[in-house]
């Protein structure tokens, strides 16, 4: 009975420090207001593709570091129907604003009124990335960010990227 | 038969206060509390000078959050 009892909580503790969880979940409706266009978008119009969603805020330090590495990811793999997608949550948008231009990225970004769609995806952490397959199905989703980590999700956005719908 | 029905009221009473303390803040919506002023230590180097500066002038090491207890082996 104790043994089953260590074992347990060994499992608690090892689970709880994994950060990067393979996951398997449909994507939530989400309506995303991107920077410089007038109508938001739904999330389900990048069915076909491969999505990053990344969740950030300018207050947010680790968000910074993560910046470089989404551009890096878009660059790399944009023409293999990779999307990555920055859905900010900043209560200030001129603060939102402020970030975008000190890090300028090539990826597109949604500004205003994600409070919701952070809700839908139940967001736990800042920054939050999800990583969406081609059917809409939530496949990895990552907590906070650390560079080794993320390094070893790009090899599973390759192995999402080959996959046929 | 006084004494246990008053400390229960006290207790419920403790447990109310409590309740009606408590917040969820979501992780999007700590934007101020992220922020250095809203840091309990706003200038955790500066504090951290002083009070080595006060450990090994005044030797009164303790009282405060502090590594090592007075040895005066700062």
């Amino acid at each position: 009975m104790a043994r089953l009892v260590g074992l347990g909580l060994l499992y608690f503790f090892v689970a709880s420090g994994v950060m990067a969880d393979s996951v398997s979940r449909a994507a939530p409706a989400c309506q995303l207001q991107f920077r410089h266009e007038s109508d938001a978008r739904p999330l389900s119009q990048f069915k076909g593709k491969v999505v990053l969603l990344d969740f950030w805020a300018s207050w947010c330090g680790p968000c910074a570091q993560s910046f470089p590495y989404l551009d890096s990811l878009q660059r790399q793999y944009r023409d293999k129907g990779l999307v990555v997608i920055g859905v900010n949550l900043d209560e200030d948008l001129q603060e939102a604003n402020a970030f975008v231009d000190k890090h300028p990225v090539g990826f597109p970004v949604a500004l205003a009124n994600n409070a919701a769609c952070a809700q839908a995806f139940a967001v736990q952490a800042m920054p939050s990335s999800y990583v969406i397959d081609q059917t809409g199905t939530i496949r990895l989703q990552q907590l906070g960010f650390r560079p080794g980590e993320a390094e070893s999700n790009r090899a599973v956005i390759e192995q999402l990227l080959l996959e046929k719908p | 038969m006084r004494q246990p029905m008053t400390s229960r009221l006290t207790f419920y009473a403790l447990v109310l206060v409590l309740c009606a303390g408590c917040a969820e803040v979501a992780v999007w919506e700590r934007a101020y509390l992220a922020k250095a002023h809203a840091a309990i230590d706003p200038y955790p180097q500066q504090t951290a000078l002083q009070q080595h500066i006060y450990s090994s002038r005044e030797a009164a090491s303790g009282g405060q959050e502090s590594s090592g207890g007075g040895c005066g082996c700062n």
